[in-house]
């Protein structure tokens, strides 16, 4: 008998998302209904279709579920401490400014032991993309109540149900600075991917929620079904509003979740407003490092 | 490799141990500094703030100290070198930070300038309190270097000397100065540029494909890229293997905190700097570091004049800790004198190291001012009385 009767054409076609992968690490650790990878699917044809030199782009990570985000990413990637994934961003890009700077986390790292950090970056219009996955706890640590917890929704250190107001992030993002901001959930994939691409398009602080499903600790907890359900549930109660006066954003429990793109402005990044005023102020003895220097010329086209 | 003569203002100075230590840290290639406003060390990152637009650095003050001591591990890896400046209620707020620098092994400086605490304590005068903070602050186990001048001079000299140790070993280096050494005013003499030693970054240069960012080389320090290379790479604060991929096993865990440890071990004697006078042949020898080498000066030579046979070994290097040195000479004294601003700190790492085989007479203070040299002299008599 030949080896070749056996032998089959490849006929799966590479799976194009992949080499955007550290594959060596799969499988990874989120749950069965976790929304985290579909957003990371949703990122990566983002970025392969944003015409980015991806040797040129950086992922940052702080502590948790989605902070795992950055050690399956196959770039430069960095997995921070709890909270601080913001600051070491900003430190990487003021250090590079050539670098494309992505901080990819949940809303317990980022906006509640993270949150300074989070309206500093967005006054200061640091030059990032700031993706937030809400899942309205804290997962990896077993579904405690977070600064995005809705009023009743039940956590294991709520056990009766949360009674403090949750933050309205698209209207924080907004007051504090930032230039582009948007609300998805893990369900809205066409337009999780469109809005990544424009933010990765726009200089300053962008911003993208994702509302997302813990499946595990949240849903199960409250008795809202699986990740299925949540996915229902999102489709089903979603309202696109793009435009929409983030003040009338914010979310409760089980309710109407406005989503879309409430923010696009321009603003002077920190980089160059630094760069802008020392030349001003300074003349000649003003000596930009030398990777600023770089970047505005890539940016002239000179 | 020699300093870049753009930042170098060579020359002689009079200028405090704070604004010398600025001038260290340009003078070291340092390009990126991030701090937050506390008192005494504020002035370091003043000067800074002037210099740096006019030498291609970057300074950010940021939010708090936990964005500062991370900012500057960011700026590390996009490729500058950079440091965070603080005193005691920041350094307890940096603590995380120090972890992860020695876990990433991010090679930065932390420049201290302490004062009296616990807590807010005695915000503008001196005090050593933050000895055992800076080794062992942060959670778990890993080594870090400490250096501690004595001088404006000093601190401009060992800023130096603190950048091209991080580079050399990747590991976070602190400047353990405090409020006196930090407001003295003092000559200070910046060599020509070609005069100052440089160490740079050590980065790999083979092939892409083969870069294993946590394999070490035969000092046991692995080789560094920055992002941007296209190198791909992961930097984790998790435990991780030597591709940088996180890694819970506890063979992995074992090998690197044990690499982590041992790097500094295997190399101390190459860190490890310290003056000593007249400590062959001593009865008593007065170990001291920082400020207190100065407070004790009058009091040794006082001893001296009345006979006693009394040594001063200085220490510049405090971490890692000259454990050698300190069992060797205990084997041949009577008794060691140990002056601090503190209730026992580096006295106890001396008591360590003696292990009985000579006496250890701590100077105790709470800080706020210095010891008067009466109270070093009293315990030299003391000392030598058995």
């Amino acid at each position: 008998m030949s080896e070749e009767l056996f032998e089959v054409e490849e006929s799966v076609p590479p799976n194009p998302v992949e080499e955007f992968l550290r594959m060596d690490r799969m499988p990874h650790i989120w749950c069965p209904g976790c929304g985290i990878g579909t957003t990371v699917n949703c990122f990566v044809r983002a970025l392969d279709a944003s015409g980015l030199d991806l040797d040129k782009v950086a992922v940052v990570s702080g502590i948790g579920c989605t902070g795992r985000v950055a050690g399956y990413i196959r770039l430069d990637s960095f997995h921070t401490t709890h909270g601080r994934a913001i600051p070491f961003a900003t430190g990487l890009k003021l250090a590079n400014p050539e670098l494309k700077v992505i901080v990819y986390s949940g809303d317990g790292d980022l906006t509640a032991i993270g949150g300074n950090h989070f309206i500093h970056a967005a006054r200061r219009n640091i030059d990032m993309t700031v993706i937030l996955l809400n899942n309205g706890i804290y997962g990896m640590t077993g579904g405690q109540v977070a600064p995005t917890t809705p009023i009743s929704a039940v956590a294991s250190t709520a056990p009766y149900g949360n009674f403090e107001d949750n933050f309205n992030l698209p209207y924080m993002a907004e007051s504090c600075g930032a230039v582009y901001v948007a609300r998805w959930t893990s369900f809205h994939v066409r337009h999780i991917t469109k809005s990544i691409k424009e933010a990765l398009a726009k200089k300053g602080f962008s911003f993208i929620e994702i509302v997302n499903p813990c499946p595990t600790l949240y849903s199960r907890r409250n008795k809202i079904g699986d990740g299925l359900d949540q996915m229902i549930f999102y489709r089903d109660n979603s309202e696109v509003r793009n435009g929409a006066d983030t003040k009338t954003v914010g979310m409760d429990f089980q309710g109407k979740i406005v989503v879309g793109k409430f923010v696009d402005r321009e603003r002077p990044t920190y980089d160059r407003a630094m760069m802008q005023y020392y030349q001003k102020k300074l003349g000649e003895d003003f000596v930009p490092s030398e990777e600023m220097r770089n970047a505005v010329h890539a940016e002239n086209g000179n | 490799m020699h300093a870049d003569p753009i930042g170098v203002l060579t020359g002689r100075h009079f200028i405090d141990g704070d604004h010398a230590c600025s001038e260290g840290a340009i003078a070291a290639g340092c390009r990126f500094a991030a701090g937050y406003p506390i008192t005494p060390s504020t002035e370091v990152v003043e000067r800074i703030a002037e210099r740096f637009p006019k030498v291609g650095g970057i300074f950010i003050q940021m939010e708090d100290e936990l964005a500062s001591s991370i900012a500057i591990q960011g700026a590390v890896w996009g490729g500058k070198k950079a440091m965070t400046v603080t005193s005691g209620p920041g350094f307890s707020l940096m603590m995380e930070h120090i972890g992860f620098a020695a876990m990433t092994e991010t090679p930065c400086v932390f420049v201290d300038v302490q004062r009296a605490g616990p807590s807010t304590g005695l915000p503008t005068m001196p005090a050593q309190g933050d000895m055992m903070q800076a080794r062992w602050g942060s959670h778990g186990d890993y080594g870090i270097i400490a250096l501690s001048p004595n001088s404006p001079q000093e601190c401009f000299d060992l800023t130096i000397k603190a950048f091209n140790l991080a580079e050399q070993f990747r590991v976070p280096v602190m400047m353990m100065m405090d409020e006196c050494v930090g407001h003295m005013i003092e000559r200070v003499v910046i060599p020509a540029p070609e005069d100052i030693e440089i160490v740079p970054r050590r980065y790999y240069e083979g092939p892409k494909e083969e870069y294993r960012p946590y394999e070490p080389e035969r000092d046991l320090v692995p080789l560094m890229v920055k992002a941007g290379e296209g190198y791909r790479m992961h930097v984790t604060g998790l435990t991780h293997d030597e591709q940088g991929y996180p890694n819970m096993s506890v063979s992995v865990q074992g090998k690197l905190v044990r690499r982590l440890v041992d790097k500094l071990k295997a190399n101390a004697e190459r860190i490890i700097e310290y003056k000593e006078d007249m400590v062959e042949g001593a009865d008593v020898v007065v170990v001291t570091y920082g400020i207190s080498s100065r407070t004790a000066v009058p009091a040794i030579e006082q001893a001296r004049k009345e006979g006693l046979r009394v040594g001063h070994l200085r220490l510049i290097t405090v971490w890692p800790f000259p454990e050698r040195m300190i069992a060797e000479i205990a084997g041949r004294i009577k008794a060691f004198v140990v002056p601090e601003l503190n209730f026992g700190q580096i006295a106890l790492e001396v008591e360590r190291c003696t292990a009985g085989k000579a006496g250890v007479y701590l100077v105790p203070h709470a800080g706020g001012t210095v010891h008067q040299p009466r109270e070093i002299y009293t315990a030299i008599r003391k000392s030598v009385k058995g």
